[in-house]
């Protein structure tokens, strides 16, 4: 138990997704402008991440590994992704259309989210097992939401602020991330 | 409205030069410029991608249905990422293990889509090929850009050389995640005033 606890903590906190592995960063800094936005982001990549997650783990351990195909990889994952995608959109539009209202224009994007396909790769080059990889994913997600949330709430604050003109938008904003980034850092060598 | 072929070439390494101008696949950008080697590497590899699924998708433009063009965008793109992959687990052994999974997450790097639905699925083969070209020109020359940034003030090095002499303490922050936002996030800056009229 306490080596999922762990594990969660790392994947939350030390190796943030967004800021300390590199991976997410067009939605981060394409939805952050409002905290509306934001919000719905990071509750949809949850989403289809815990599932990308789990479904990419059986499609390697149980069709690539015992056939020998490990070399399409890349091409299988993005596809169970693009699938699941359109799954989790058909399904949600017909049984919850409250969610979907919500999530709804995020979903496709999700397809083209390097976060999603990067942590399905990370579990299996790290090797994990069923559990550990359910629960890196869901850390992972909820890292990235944990940071991309922050963000939004500075970057509204920002609005407000008199930036020199050639820094203005997504200068400012990088700028911004590096200092957030910055103090994630400092989780460093907890786990 | 019509540009010249030469124009179709340039305009990838100045006016819509990623991820500057155009800012997109970010991931790649941040995470594999903490050297010019790096860079570079991934630049020419998004290059190879970029060029050969301009060409395909160019090519079977009137065939692909536009309901599933999409998805049959992202099958191309990850057959030509696949070959990249194995290509250089081949040849270029050790760049294939820094870069690591950034190779395989050119599939998701939304230029290459960008490309492919914004351009190659409306024009003919030869202005693709070359506007493929160009953009994958424009980025690896500014991940090389950024990576010599970060190669020379967060190690002293520039391609493994070193540049102040042994005496030099490396400005480490430059190496790590916090320093590539903000390196990205001034070299826009310094674009724009450049870029100003």
């Amino acid at each position: 138990m306490g080596d999922y606890i762990l594990l969660a903590i790392s994947c939350i906190l030390v190796n943030n997704i967004l800021l300390a592995q590199y991976l997410g960063n067009c939605p981060f800094l394409g939805t952050s402008k409002k905290m509306e936005t934001a919000v719905g982001m990071a509750m949809a990549v949850i989403f289809v991440l815990v599932m990308a997650g789990v479904f990419t783990w059986m499609t390697n351990a149980f069709i690539l590994k015992p056939f020998g195909l490990e070399y399409l990889r890349t091409i299988s994952f993005i596809l169970v992704i693009a699938a699941l995608v359109q799954f989790v959109e058909m399904f949600l539009r017909k049984s919850i259309p409250t969610l979907y209202a919500g999530l709804g224009i995020f979903l496709p994007l999700i397809t083209t989210n390097c976060a999603v396909m990067g942590v399905c790769l990370i579990n299996i080059n790290e090797d994990y097992s069923f559990l550990q990889a359910l629960v890196a994913s869901f850390s992972y997600a909820a890292g990235f939401g944990l940071a991309l949330i922050l963000f939004a709430g500075v970057r509204e604050r920002i609005l407000l602020a008199r930036v020199p003109t050639p820094l203005q938008d997504t200068s400012i904003a990088l700028v911004t991330a590096g200092i957030l980034s910055l103090t994630f850092f400092a989780f460093k060598g907890m786990v | 409205m019509a540009k010249s072929l030469a124009q179709e070439f340039t305009k990838g390494l100045w006016e819509e030069i990623p991820p500057f101008r155009l800012v997109l696949g970010l991931c790649p950008t941040l995470a594999v410029t903490k050297s010019v080697e790096n860079g570079i590497g991934m630049g020419v590899a998004t290059t190879f991608v970029l060029v050969f699924s301009n060409i395909l998708v160019s090519a079977l433009r009137k065939v692909i249905p536009s309901k599933v063009r999409i998805a049959a965008f992202i099958i191309i793109i990850a057959t030509f990422v696949t070959v990249v992959e194995l290509l250089m687990q081949a040849f270029t052994y050790p760049l294939f293990l820094k870069l690591g999974i950034f190779i395989p997450l050119i599939v998701v790097n939304c230029i290459v889509l960008g490309r492919a639905e914004a351009f190659a699925s409306k024009n003919n083969i030869i202005r693709s090929t070359l506007d493929g070209l160009g953009i994958g020109i424009g980025f690896t020359l500014a991940l090389g850009s950024l990576g010599a940034v970060r190669e020379v003030f967060g190690n002293g090095t520039f391609l493994g050389m070193s540049v102040f002499g042994p005496h030099y303490e490396p400005f480490t922050f430059m190496v790590e995640a916090p320093g590539a936002f903000m390196c990205l996030g001034l070299m826009l800056c310094i674009m724009n005033l450049i870029g100003k009229k």
